[in-house]
């Protein structure tokens, strides 16, 4: 603790240099926001732009469980799914003129759908924690998907429940008729939510739900129970899920059993995780990032979820904080100035880990030509590989083999000397909270 | 009467098949502490690997080679995979798995596409065993529940009357002693993993045949044994073994029964139209699918120990 | 007769078929200090274990300010005003100390599960994290992960998650296991001083410690209270001697 800084004449530039540092990420965001559709203007980015930001924000809901209160969940996509619904449904019937409710208010539905559910399947849930968290939730989440099909007059069926979003008189020449229009409403309501999540975790019960991510049964020797502070956790992520939700439905205008199911729910603890749970802005890089690729990548190959999968294991096996852990690593001073150092080491290892995952990516490539079988040849990278050969597959493999034995060499000898990097305890990555 | 019996029977073999799966499951997890979501997916390669060896040489080569070579497969990922992420801990382990689980199927894909394949009961064990009322019971299901029932015996008999057996029961409960006794806890623990890896291959390879094998196989069964395995009550044999049974026997059930609380109430002689489209009409066989996770957040609000589980979770 | 803070009435535990808490008896009165010794597996932790509601007593009562707190949860017992330490260091071990510290006077200053309130700017948090960071002495540590502590600044932070909520009886479990010294003299005047005027049940091993800090000491064997009394009557107590104090005192424990 500092002391307090005497009143002096000086004092408001004082208050200004504590409340700078803090407000510049956040405009920094609101910048990145507003300019992104701008930079990124073509037919198909603009639809990108926005699921990004409608997983952003699931993945940030999803991370005060993961992240903040070590719940994992395996079925998330329920409460946005069900929000979405909601807000679907709301927006039928405003169409239909049954209420009236502007769209850019449909969010707030959606929320309190979600933590509806979350008050309702979070009473079972968070009754437990850890390992059979994560099978209940599976649980939940195979009983929606299951209701979902039983029940065809909620949700649609097959085909899902469409609607129109272009809903009444426009107001101020706004209709959200306009993928841009929809953007900036996804824009607004993330960085609201963002701010929201974000002041959570300065609350009394988000300081707490940390305390019993670490140590359930301390907590209720300083008075709390564990399960209720789970429990409000859960129905406040539930809400922040169900306004993805919404959104997400709003972007679309169409909802299907899809967006309830145990995959979508897989995802977003992928691209959460990918993107690292330890920082608040982790869940940002993932969602950015896995949009980005899944969209991108589904149309070259039909092995991408296969890429992803493997990304996925790896980050578990060999960077467990995601992304955001790796970052934060990597500027870290110490680390910079053994980068800068050992430069030519450095770029060994940027050279063999591209060529491993360049072998890889041709080996998995070649596989798939030859499973689905109409054409041997395959042409990846500008180069083009006969995949009925035996010898294209040895070619590769040693290319593999050779450039991962260089990576470990270059791996070993960058860090020689140096004491491993201590941020993890009792497997997990230590976040430095405090004032 | 003859339904009840049928029904009963296959209920049977179908919970002696999830029996199969879960006991692997739980016991991997109250050894390891590790929740194995790929369990569902060496029942997976179980099935496909007996699929292809079946169609090169024989199923009887396929039903003893498919768990070999899944075993052994379990045992690498144990090895080279869990072991490493052990240091963080249970929820890594969990999310190891759920990633293993994604690849699984996608090189499931790539190998053997992505329809059904053509996995087909031996001819020897194609008919009927026996036949009351005109309606017959195959061979091939009294075949699983043979299979099954001697695997829990061996099982049981490797738990208790093996010096291994010993080794793991007692690292149940007190892993550091076992080791500070001088066993090697590692290795057993590979062996534990790669044993329930083996025995999900081989409920892959006499349940393939007899349900579909197909890429989506790994996650229907998936969730069903996690149910089992929490409804049992977390590392108990026992509760698996009644838990699989119980489920078997419901859904069996469920899917024949094609009442609703529509026809309850037409019986009754209430005859309601505007109840026609309602939540009233669906019937209890299409509700099948979803009763044993009504099962579960039942069971965890009666009973949150599971049905003879010990520890809370 | 005034009515006591804790009042244990036939307490009995079995763990399957030992009985390790075999029918023990204490009466602890308001503002008063009582240590409770006894050799290793007595079942004095046991005996906090079955108090502050960690395990279900077989059999007996346990009052708390003359009501009784048996079948209560641990953070229900806690919110009738009864805070205890750990044996084994069972702290926050990702969040910062200060962060622990925080945590820890969170209910009892009335803020229970806000949500809608910011922590750094709550006052009265602040100042009483503040101050007991300055009484467990790790003032310079404060945004230091508790897990990444030493053995024995983890100690004092263990204390300092006890104390932090300014019950009004404070159970502490061999406060100073593993302490040099130095450290637990140290240690002890500060217990001494923050139990002023609340009731303290300890249980430590160190005898000078012991005589020093308790106006009470109740002596547990084979999970029976077998005397309880001033340090004076202890000391005398033919049984005490006999069955403890005989050959225990010889041994200097350092644990
Ligand atoms: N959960 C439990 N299950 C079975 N036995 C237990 C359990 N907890 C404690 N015991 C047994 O109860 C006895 C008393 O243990 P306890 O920890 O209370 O002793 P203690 O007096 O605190 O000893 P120490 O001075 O070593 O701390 C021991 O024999 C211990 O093995
Ligand atoms: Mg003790």
């Amino acid at each position: 603790m500092k002391p307090e800084p005497a009143q002096r004449p000086d004092a408001i530039p004082a208050r200004l240099r504590t409340i700078l540092p803090r407000a510049l990420p956040w405009a920094v965001f609101a910048l990145g926001l507003i300019v992104a559709p701008l930079i990124f203007s073509g037919g198909a980015s603009l639809s990108i732009l926005s699921q990004i930001g409608t997983m952003m924000l699931l993945g940030l809901s999803f991370n005060m469980l993961l992240g903040q209160g070590g719940m994992l969940s395996f079925g998330h996509a329920v409460y946005s799914g069900l929000g979405a619904y909601f807000a679907a449904h709301a927006i039928r019937l405003a169409g239909a003129g049954t209420i009236s409710i502007p769209i850019s208010l449909v969010p707030i539905l959606g929320g309190l759908a979600g933590m509806l559910f979350g008050v309702l399947f979070g009473y079972v849930t968070t009754k437990k924690s850890g390992t059979t968290f994560a099978m209940i939730t599976l649980g939940i989440s195979e009983l929606v998907s299951a209701c979902a099909l039983m029940m065809p007059e909620f949700f649609g069926g097959e085909g899902g429940v469409s609607f129109n979003r272009v809903v009444g008189r426009p107001l101020y020449g706004i209709s959200f008729g306009p993928q841009i229009q929809v953007y900036y409403l996804i824009a607004v309501w993330l960085f609201i939510c963002t701010l929201a999540i974000y002041a959570f975790s300065l609350t009394p019960l988000g300081r707490m739900i940390n305390a019993v991510r670490d140590n359930p049964e301390r907590a209720e020797f300083i008075g709390y129970d564990p399960q209720h502070v789970r429990y409000l956790t859960f129905i406040l992520s539930s809400f922040f899920a169900g306004v993805a939700g919404a959104l997400g439905a709003i972007n679309f205008e169409i909802v299907s059993a899809e967006n309830v199911s145990t995959g979508r729910s897989g995802a977003i603890l992928l691209f959460t995780f990918i993107g690292g749970v330890d920082y608040f802005f982790g869940p940002l890089i993932g969602a950015a990032l896995g949009v980005f690729f899944t969209e991108l990548l589904s149309n070259y190959t039909p092995a991408w979820q296969l890429y992803l999968g493997i990304f996925f294991v790896l980050m578990v096996l060999y960077a467990p904080g995601g992304l955001s852990g790796l970052l934060v690593e990597a500027v870290r001073p110490k680390v910079l100035r053994r980068s800068i150092l050992r430069w030519p080491l450095l770029l060994a290892i940027c050279v063999s880990g591209l060529l491993v995952v360049f072998g890889a990516i041709l080996a998995i490539e070649m596989l798939f030509q030859r499973s689905l079988g109409s054409d041997s040849e395959l042409k990846l990278f500008g180069i083009s590989v006969d995949t009925s050969l035996r010898m294209s597959y040895v070619v590769v493999g040693l290319l593999v083999f050779v450039s991962g034995i260089s990576l470990r060499w270059a791996w070993v000898a960058f860090w020689d000397g140096a004491d491993k990097p201590q941020t993890e305890i009792a497997g997990v990555t230590i976040r430095r909270t405090g004032t | 009467m003859e339904f009840i019996l049928f029904t009963l029977l296959n209920g049977l073999s179908y919970g002696l098949l999830l029996f199969m799966l879960s006991s692997g499951l739980t016991l991997i997890f109250s050894m390891m502490g590790v929740l194995n979501f790929a369990h569902a997916s060496f029942y997976m390669l179980g099935a496909y690997f007996a699929y292809s060896i079946s169609v090169n040489l024989s199923f009887w080569v396929a039903f003893l080679a498919a768990p070999a070579i899944v075993a052994g497969l379990g045992a690498a990922v144990e090895r080279y995979g869990l072991r490493h992420v052990h240091k963080y801990g249970h929820a890594a382990e969990l999310l190891f798995t759920f990633g293993l689980s994604y690849i699984v199927v996608e090189l499931v894909q790539v190998t053997w596409g992505r329809a059904t394949v053509q996995y087909s009961i031996p001819a020897e064990l194609d008919g009927p065993l026996f036949t009351l009322y005109g309606t017959s019971f195959p061979i091939y299901r009294g075949f699983m529940m043979l299979v099954a029932s001697l695997m829990m015996l061996s099982i049981y008999l490797a738990l208790t009357r093996t010096r291994v057996g010993l080794v793991v029961q007692a690292a149940l409960t007190h892993p550091s002693m076992v080791e500070a006794l001088g066993h090697n806890v590692p290795r057993v623990f590979t062996l534990v993993f790669a044993g329930g890896c083996g025995l999900a291959a081989l409920a892959g390879v006499i349940g393939g045949d007899a349900f579909v094998t197909e890429p989506g196989m790994a996650a229907t069964v998936g969730s069903i044994i996690f149910v089992v395995v929490v409804v049992g009550g977390l590392g108990s044999l026992a509760g698996a073994l009644i838990a699989s049974l119980l489920i078997g026997m419901v859904q069996t059930f469920a899917v024949s029964l094609d009442y609703s609380v529509l026809t309850l109430l037409t019986a009754l002689g209430i005859q309601e139209t505007a109840l026609r489209g309602s939540v009233l009409r669906i019937t209890v066989a299409q509700m099948a699918p979803m009763l044993p996770y009504m099962l579960l957040v039942l069971v965890l609000i009666l009973r949150p120990k599971g049905l003879m589980g010990t520890r809370e979770g | 007769m005034s009515e006591c803070a804790l009042d244990l009435r036939d307490v009995r535990k079995r763990f399957g078929s030992a009985e390790i808490i075999r029918g023990a008896n204490l009466q602890v009165e308001k503002g008063e200090r009582c240590a409770i010794i006894g050799p290793n597996g007595a079942g004095k932790s046991t005996l906090f274990n079955l108090i502050t509601g960690r395990f279900p007593a077989s059999s007996g009562e346990i009052l708390l300010n003359g009501s009784s707190i048996m079948g209560l949860k641990p953070f229900e017992i806690y919110r009738r005003g009864l805070s205890r330490g750990f044996q084994i260091t069972n702290i926050f071990h990702r969040l910062s100390v200060y962060e622990n510290l925080r945590c820890s006077v969170l209910w009892s200053l009335g803020y229970r599960y806000s949500f809608w309130q910011k922590l750094s700017s709550l006052p009265d948090v602040k100042e009483r994290a503040d101050e007991v960071l300055d009484l467990i002495g790790l003032r310079d540590r404060q945004n230091t992960p508790a897990g990444l502590l030493t053995y024995a600044e983890q100690r004092a932070l263990e204390i300092g998650i006890a104390i932090a909520g300014d019950a009004a009886v404070i159970l502490l479990d061999e406060p100073t296991a593993g302490m040099s010294r130095s450290e637990t003299d140290a240690a002890i005047e500060m217990i001494r001083r923050i139990t002023q005027g609340k009731t303290l049940l300890v249980v430590e091993h160190d005898m000078s410690v012991v005589f020093a800090l308790a106006e009470k000491i109740a002596v547990l064997v084979f999970g029976e209270i077998i005397a309880s009394g001033s340090p004076n009557d202890i000391r005398n107590n033919p049984r005490v001697r006999e069955a403890y104090l005989g050959e225990y005192s010889a041994v200097d424990r350092t644990e």
